[in-house]
């Protein structure tokens, strides 16, 4: 994908340009799939769910073909060469919108800030050439032959001079943007006098530099935050003051599914306020934290240590047999017959109960209900990996005796993959709820919530299950996860309509 | 180790070809490292004060600015209690082509022109907005008791 950033800058690539630059999305897009070796993200885009946003996922080559575009647009529409052009984004950062504002307003004083030469000389050479005579001001070296270097403005200096000002503005000072004249002379230096003085590797650096603030720069672009990763990702249609009424969830080209607005993980259904909140929050509480995410837990009835070794909150006492509730403590017996009614604080009950209760008591209690079940699917996810991936290493070894191919294990993969995606989405359901008012409104919400929950919990109870008994129960397996999505998705949708419609009150101000 | 070229001809013309108010000599055991004294510009609170201030030549220099500060109290809205300048010559604005000479000019222009607008001590520019006539006589105060020219003339 590494273009090569050679001179021939001007692409000549066919049905590139279509007089003005229209929208800045892909050719590639349309068409030609798979030709690039990337499956697309979003073939549906027509039929977005409700909780959804279009987003393109963008290359390092993919920028430089933004940028491209960009400067080929603006030098268009504005008479000028690619250079000057790149120039004049540069120094509006990329707003093409305010510098064509401010250009049709005043050109010369525009150029002028800018620090370009007046006259659109694109011919100008950048030629290292010994001048007879010359004595480097910076230096102060007269040799014979010494190659010398100058920009449009004359100001001209030795070549190692010059070259030793410019690597060191892109590699120590990470400038890429700004760079202007050795001397004190705001003359800028352009893409191509910078590619004429530094060596190869700083050009490339710079180039690095100049993606980045392409991205930086653009409300529409984020770089993907997982590590090592390249790749951007543009939603057009979201800006921050959307944030209060959509959660952008997108997935990179690499797996990592993120927050467009503010690139933490997956933190749907909850907006990013009251996510930036509930963090501060737990921070805050961690001590109290510390305690809740403990691992073990006594069994009620006959004080046996338990400790939780999958993601399911049905329990067992190995000892007495007593089934009960990981997260409540309660007899099992009664989520299972009447309702899972182990997601709902009932707080007017709460509040009867220990009226003599301090405010305070009431408050910390109240958070470490939400807590400890915001924490319990953190923990609960990561227990059902554990357990899929050790499933899946017996699998392999089982595969030659029992007979099952590869392809008749992976609806284990697909319920593994809902149970992650399901318990971060439930997760985030805890810290959304503790934010939300009391009223109608939120006890629909916490009815959806339980309809996952017990999905979810149904799902992982299968999943535990002895490997000899997996094939058995592939049809049940395959039922529950379809259901774990379908409730997702009621719950995903309903809130984000909610969102968009300003439904859910919340108990703290979002600005 | 050896001095760069431009190094040892920006100091024999600071030697050669003095700039008047201003007086760098540098250390005989590091000749990157000068001692500064500048005179308080005519008409400015500082009138009558030789400020004493330290600069020094950095590894990279000229590609990076050299470091200054003043070793002297003074009370100016764009120097803090350490002495330390805000100018934007000696930082974003640097350039190469700049000298030694040039940047103590404009040290010694800065003292004639403060500006609160880009402070770096705050409360001292707080108070030159407030009250100008209050700061700058301040200013003449701190100028009298630390900026007192020694009286064994300098040769
Ligand atoms: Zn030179
Ligand atoms: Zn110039
Ligand atoms: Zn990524
Ligand atoms: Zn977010
Ligand atoms: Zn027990
Ligand atoms: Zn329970």
């Amino acid at each position: 994908m590494s273009d090569a950033s050679d001179d021939y800058d001007d692409d000549y690539g066919p049905g590139s340009d279509d007089g003005f630059g229209y929208e800045s999305y892909e050719g590639s897009d349309y068409g030609d799939d798979g030709n690039d070796g990337f499956d697309d993200v979003k073939p549906e885009s027509m039929k977005l769910k409700p909780y959804e946003v279009a987003y393109e996922v963008l290359s390092v080559g993919d920028i430089q073909r933004q940028q491209d575009k960009l400067i080929e647009q603006v030098a268009s529409i504005l008479g000028l060469s690619n250079q000057n052009a790149m120039s004049l984004l540069l120094f509006f950062k990329w707003n093409n919108d305010r510098l064509l504002e401010q250009y049709t307003e005043d050109p010369e004083g525009v150029l002028k800030k800018a620090g370009i030469s007046i006259d659109d000389n694109e011919e100008f050479l950048y030629e290292l050439k010994p001048v007879p005579g010359f004595f480097c001001d910076i230096c102060c070296e007269d040799r014979k032959g010494l190659l010398t270097f100058a920009l449009e403005c004359g100001h001209r200096y030795c070549a190692d001079c010059y070259r030793q000002y410019t690597t060191q503005k892109i590699v120590d000072e990470g400038e890429s943007r700004n760079l202007t004249c050795a001397a004190d002379c705001p003359v800028v230096m352009n893409d191509k006098s910078i590619q004429k003085i530094v060596e190869p590797a700083v050009y490339e650096r710079y180039k690095t530099l100049l993606h980045r603030t392409f991205v930086l720069d653009n409300e529409h672009l984020i770089w993907c935050p997982a590590p090592n990763c390249e790749y951007a990702v543009k939603c057009d249609d979201v800006s921050a003051k959307d944030l209060t009424s959509v959660v952008p969830t997108v997935t990179c080209k690499c797996n990592h599914k993120f927050c467009f607005g503010c690139g933490l993980p997956d933190h749907q259904p909850s907006i990013c306020a009251l996510v930036s909140k509930w963090i501060k929050k737990c921070e805050d509480d961690s001590e109290t934290a510390n305690w809740i995410s403990a691992h073990t837990k006594e069994c009620p009835k006959c004080r046996a240590t338990i400790e939780k070794n999958g993601g399911c909150n049905h329990m067992t006492c190995r000892k007495c047999k007593y089934e009960f509730c990981w997260i409540c403590i309660g007899n099992w017996s009664e989520h299972g017959t009447s309702w899972y009614n182990c997601s709902r604080y009932d707080e007017k009950s709460g509040v009867d109960a220990r009226d003599s209760q301090a405010k305070s008591r009431a408050s910390l209690e109240r958070y470490l209900h939400y807590y400890n079940r915001y924490a319990n699917h953190e923990q609960s996810a990561k227990l059902d990996k554990d357990i899929f991936v050790r499933t899946e290493k017996k699998m392999t070894q089982l595969q030659s005796t029992s007979g099952m191919s590869w392809i008749e294990v992976q609806y284990l993969a697909q319920a593994s993959a809902a149970l992650q995606e399901c318990r971060q989405t439930l997760k985030w359901t805890y810290a959304f709820a503790f934010y939300l008012e009391r009223n109608n409104d939120t006890h629909i919400f916490e009815d959806n919530q339980q309809d996952l929950e017990l999905a979810v919990e149904n799902l992982s109870s299968l999943f535990g299950k002895p490997i000899q008994e997996l094939a058995e129960i592939k049809v049940q397996v395959m039922d529950r996860t379809a259901y774990c999505n379908r409730r997702r998705e009621n719950l995903l949708s309903d809130t984000a309509k909610g969102l968009a419609e300003g439904r859910w009150k919340y108990q703290v101000q979002i600005k | 180790m050896s001095l760069p070229k431009r190094i040892i001809k920006e100091t024999e013309r600071l030697v050669s070809d003095p700039v008047p108010g201003i007086n760098a000599v540098p250390h005989e055991e590091n000749l990157r490292y000068f001692d500064v004294t500048v005179d308080g510009p005519s008409q400015s609170p500082y009138e009558g004060g030789v400020f004493k201030l330290e600069l020094f030549l950095p590894e990279e220099y000229p590609m990076v600015a050299p470091k200054v500060r003043f070793l002297t109290k003074i009370y100016h809205p764009n120097i803090d209690k350490l002495g330390r300048i805000c100018l934007d010559v000696l930082k974003t604005n640097w350039s190469p082509a700049l000298q030694i000479r040039t940047i103590l000019l404009s040290v010694q222009a800065l003292l004639g022109a403060p500006n609160p607008d880009d402070p770096l001590a705050n409360d001292v520019a707080q108070r030159w907005k407030e009250d100008e006539r209050a700061a700058i006589a301040t200013a003449k105060e701190w100028t009298q008791t630390y900026a007192k020219p020694e009286p064994e003339a300098e040769t």
